[in-house]
């Protein structure tokens, strides 16, 4: 082969190696926003299609729980947003049968589930804390809501704003929590009902619920998802 | 190993040269895009350590280093998580595609550490490390460099795994147990970056030791008088 003809065929192959430059969008700012966007979204998209329904996230032994006075308080605001407990009643609307406001009471006599689950923050860290509460999925059936619905959205006494797919809000796991270490939830916990949800990121785990809604459409998936956290974020 | 090899005739006469393909595409293209990605992996995966720069409790929280921001890649923790999950998948993808390209044309040969290679470790360690006489060459990798790049592709794997355990200690829960539980699994993925940093380490400086002919073989394939060649 010529001299000149080895030159052409390197160049050739070099050419060959353009497609590797498409990474290179990730670089212009005008398409970077939307090109990680995507890619979160398919990696929510990929952990929903992981997501079974009827597998359970680990339990864990008493003498492995984290001691309650070392399970963080992690509030995104107050830690006490004040709520009037006496008053206090979730209000249910959207895709149910029965609309209305709930008091407490009316959870608590849905039958209890206690689990010792770990709670992993999107920071790291993780603890392992006991819950207790009535399934997500018997409330929803006391409430008449009809489960084809999408998502199950709250608001909280503090602002917080969250959103449960329904195959994660009908998980066996998934707790309207009213408990913590056997004891009622203490005021920076969320008292008086806050979410549990083992099979989901710390973030996911509003506190101070007030408000819950079954519906097919929601304007705003969550305050740290409006910040730029996944949506689905499952474990 | 039989490298295509080809004759050069120079342009102004005097010896031919001769040149071997060392690298299909597809090692090529993913050797690129391996070190694209590895490069936002590592970035993105030192600002998600950074949120939480321990492996023990969180209370009392005990840090390990303080990572600069500066040399960390999306600016705060949200940001940090979108390019690890959008990466994560060009990552793989590019792994699972040469690794399937090695397995199925045969080409692992080139780089796969095999028994035989055992026997011509300290040689080469010896002509590396100790000025010892440089053992002849026979094939485009030495036993050593086989013996690093297998190591490599065997971090790589255990980079996805180490990261699926912790991504996924629910859906994959069996995985973060065989890593043992969900703390060791951080520690592991945290180590295994480490291993492939201080690979990467040696193979930079290789690179630029072997200088310009050798570093072109991996954008054009082609390497000019290849030593294991006999002229």
């Amino acid at each position: 082969m010529k001299d000149r003809e080895f030159k052409k065929l390197k160049r050739r192959e070099l050419l060959k190696l353009a497609p590797v430059l498409a990474l290179g969008a990730f670089a212009i700012p005008k398409f970077q926003e939307s090109l990680l966007k995507n890619g979160l979204a398919f990696s929510d998209w990929a952990s929903s299609e992981l997501f079974r329904q009827k597998h359970l996230a680990p339990t864990f032994g008493d003498s492995e729980l984290t001691p309650f006075d070392k399970f963080p308080i992690n509030g995104y605001d107050v830690e006490d947003p004040g709520v009037d407990f006496e008053k206090w009643s979730l209000t249910v609307s959207g895709a149910v049968k029965k609309p209305g406001d709930y008091k407490l009471e009316q959870i608590q006599a849905l039958p209890r589930q206690r689990q010792n689950t770990r709670h992993v923050c999107v920071e790291g860290w993780d603890v392992i804390g006991r819950f207790g509460g009535a399934r997500f999925s018997d409330f929803l059936n006391m409430i008449g809501a009809d489960t084809t619905a999408k998502f199950v959205y709250v608001e909280c006494a503090d602002d917080y704003y969250e959103t449960l797919d329904m195959a994660t809000a009908l998980h066996p796991q998934t707790l309207l929590c009213y408990e913590m270490y056997d004891l009622p939830l203490t005021r920076e916990h969320g008292a008086p009902l806050r979410l549990n949800v083992p099979t989901k990121v710390g973030y996911k785990q509003a506190k101070y619920l007030t408000d819950l809604r079954v519906t097919n459409v929601v304007e705003r998936f969550g305050y740290w998802e409006d910040q730029g956290y996944s949506y689905f974020y499952g474990l | 190993m039989g490298e295509e090899v080809i004759e050069i005739e120079s342009a102004k006469g005097g010896d031919a040269r001769r040149a071997a393909r060392e690298h299909p595409w597809v090692v090529r293209f993913t050797h690129w895009v391996n070190a694209v990605s590895l490069f936002v992996m590592v970035g993105s995966g030192l600002q998600i350590f950074r949120a939480f720069p321990s492996f023990g409790a969180k209370i009392p929280q005990k840090n390990l280093l303080n990572w600069p921001k500066a040399y960390a890649i999306g600016g705060w923790l949200g940001g940090g998580l979108q390019w690890h999950l959008s990466f994560l998948w060009i990552y793989v993808a590019s792994g699972l595609f040469y690794l399937a390209y090695e397995i199925f044309s045969g080409n692992y040969r080139q780089v796969l550490f095999v028994p035989s290679d055992i026997k011509g470790v300290w040689p080469m360690t010896r002509h590396y490390f100790l000025f010892g006489p440089k053992p002849v060459a026979t094939e485009a990798y030495n036993p050593l460099q086989k013996m690093a790049y297998t190591s490599a592709i065997g971090l790589g794997v255990l980079s996805v795994l180490t990261g699926i355990a912790v991504w996924k200690p629910v859906q994959f829960s069996w995985l973060t147990w065989l890593m043992g539980g969900f703390h060791l699994a951080r520690l592991w993925h945290f180590l295994v970056m480490w291993g492939i940093l201080f690979f990467l380490f040696g193979h930079l400086a290789m690179v630029v030791l072997h200088g310009w002919n050798n570093f072109m073989s991996m954008w054009t394939g082609w390497k000019q008088d290849p030593d294991y060649i006999s002229r």
